[in-house]
């Protein structure tokens, strides 16, 4: 655990960069031949410090997926700007790293060579990292399984595997997409805990899209909280609350107000918690 | 046999009755199949000699043991021997498999990458794919002789589409998250197709794989049907022409034993790469 500690202290902000995130009126259309084009976001202005952790927030097809693939370079925005550390994205960046929905491991691949895809993707010596790749596996509780294959682990391990295989990346910038949305209540809750434990290690800047109000809240420095589609920002909500954070927190009565602050931009009842 | 199934009985033995009996129905393929078979060749023995079924319509099972043993027991290279024939036969079988299903697997994977290629040609493999194509096989002869090419030729035609299909699916089904966790890894073209496309897709190509390899076995005896100097299916014509029921039976058990070792022989290759789409699939999807 140690080295990974000090290997991401060095990423740490001076306050002289700019902005890991700058978007300027991005918005997100979508063509396609024979019927109407669908605005998927609209004039979306936000700036992203290094090292915060911020959340989006929004109903089901609010654009908070798409708002993620625009970040991380797989999709395209329509107009507006948009700069990851002053350069504007043109494709996926070497320094950010996504987490999707499902863990998308690959089945043929045993725990230890799916956290270590990204390396070989990107050309890097497999074998220089497989002690990394050991190290992380340790620090997000897999020590045992680094020879198994998904299908023999649970949902929450799954999970647990696609993270440690974004933490490899060394990533600035780690893109969330409800990565715990498919998990049940316990299991989420300690996968909040243990990201949040992970983060004050690696202090990256995660941004972390969810339709959890309380998850958001538990785990941000920020929340942004989006209208229904077209997708824009309703509201951006600091979140003050003392760090490091335990589950009691939730039963402050800060946290109370700021989830009923961030619930009114959520009327929708599926997005209780 | 009989002493495996003892042993194995012997290995589950245990106080009651119950344990004994539930060996026997959970091992029904070394149980109950190997009965059906006694009891099939009975029936067959009874039509025989009991019910006096003419030689010429249904042959005793002796006679086609015979048959059998007669040409397994002649040297390998004499042209009465059996050996020789599905010598050839596999061999015809088996080149065209590998071909056609090669072909049918590379086509597949470029019409599915360069979409303009496979918009181009799609009504022309949906044409020729309707096309039964058991009726190139007189064509086969004219271009190719009585050797061995145009027999795996028509082979090579025939498992071509069942693979070609298969691959276009697994190509199309891949999981559009997978590739986008190697695009978000900055992975190249090359390494989406043989890193992420090619193993999501075996599934699919193993099943287009056992199709063919059933199929192989079709169009090496066709082929032989419509004019051959050897192999099994030339054998099986010259017997028709004589009324030789017994070596016709013979033959044909010949050709089934080949068709099971084809599809078994893809199975175990299948187990051996493709061995988590079962296992991944009886979880739920991750």
């Amino acid at each position: 655990m140690a080295p990974d500690s000090t290997a991401a202290t060095q990423t740490v902000v001076t306050t002289a960069q700019p902005p890991m995130i700058r978007a300027h009126a991005l918005s997100k259309v979508f063509r396609s031949a024979g019927s109407k084009p669908v605005h998927a976001l609209k004039e979306l202005d936000f700036g992203i410090e290094r090292g915060e952790f911020i959340s989006v927030i929004g109903q089901s097809g609010c654009g908070k997926s798409t708002l993620l693939k625009i970040l991380a370079g797989l999709v395209r925005h329509s107009s507006g700007s948009l700069a990851i550390n002053g350069r504007p994205i043109d494709g996926p960046s070497p320094e950010c790293a996504v987490v999707f929905q499902s863990p998308v491991l690959f089945p043929w691949r045993t725990v230890l060579q799916n956290v270590l895809l990204p390396i070989e993707f990107k050309r890097l010596s497999v074998g220089e990292y497989r002690d990394r790749a050991l190290s992380i596996l340790n620090m997000v509780g897999l020590q045992d399984f680094v020879g198994r294959y998904p299908y023999e682990l649970s949902g929450g391990m799954q999970q647990r595997v696609a993270i440690a295989r974004a933490l490899i990346q060394d990533p600035s910038l780690m893109l969330m997409d409800e990565p715990f949305g498919a998990l049940d209540a316990m299991t989420r809750e300690q996968m909040n805990l243990e990201l949040l434990r992970l983060w004050s290690h690696t202090k990256n800047t995660v941004v972390f899209i969810t339709h959890s109000v309380s998850e958001a809240i538990f785990l941000s420095d920020r929340v942004i909280a989006m209208t229904a589609r077209p997708g824009a920002i309703a509201e951006i909500v600091d979140i003050d609350l003392p760090r490091p954070r335990d589950l009691s927190v939730i039963n402050t009565a800060e946290f109370g107000n700021y989830a009923k602050r961030l619930r009114k931009h959520l009327q929708a009842t599926g997005a209780m918690f | 046999m009989a002493n495996a199934l003892e042993d194995g009985i012997a290995n589950e033995l245990s106080p009651d009755d119950s344990s004994r009996r539930s060996w026997f129905l959970r091992n029904p393929h070394l149980t109950l199949s190997p009965l059906v078979l006694i009891a099939l060749v009975a029936v067959w023995w009874l039509a025989t000699h009991v019910f006096g079924t003419p030689p010429y319509i249904l042959p005793s099972p002796e006679d086609v043991l015979r048959s059998l043993t007669a040409g397994f027991s002649r040297q390998p290279f004499e042209v009465s021997s059996y050996w020789y024939h599905t010598g050839i036969t596999v061999w015809e079988a088996v080149l065209g498999f590998v071909l056609g299903s090669a072909f049918g697997a590379v086509l597949g994977i470029a019409l599915c990458h360069w979409t303009i290629l496979g918009a181009v040609s799609y009504p022309y493999i949906v044409a020729f794919q309707s096309l039964p194509k058991v009726a190139l096989a007189p064509l086969m002869v004219v271009w190719f002789g009585f050797g061995l090419d145009g027999k795996i030729f028509i082979t090579a035609i025939i498992t071509f589409f069942p693979v070609l299909a298969n691959m276009m699916a697994g190509y199309q089904s891949v999981d559009p998250d997978r590739i986008d966790l190697a695009r978000s890894c900055r992975a190249n073209d090359w390494q989406l197709l043989t890193k992420v496309i090619l193993p999501s897709s075996l599934p699919f190509l193993f099943a287009g794989l056992s199709t063919a390899s059933v199929l192989a076995i079709l169009g090496a005896i066709v082929g032989e049907f419509v004019g051959a100097s050897a192999g099994l299916g030339m054998l099986l014509m010259q017997y028709n022409q004589s009324l030789e029921t017994a070596p016709m039976f013979a033959v044909i058990i010949i050709l089934g034993l080949i068709g099971c070792l084809m599809s078994y022989a893809v199975s175990v290759v299948e187990r051996r790469y493709c061995f988590w789409a079962h296992r991944s699939a009886a979880r739920n999807k991750g």
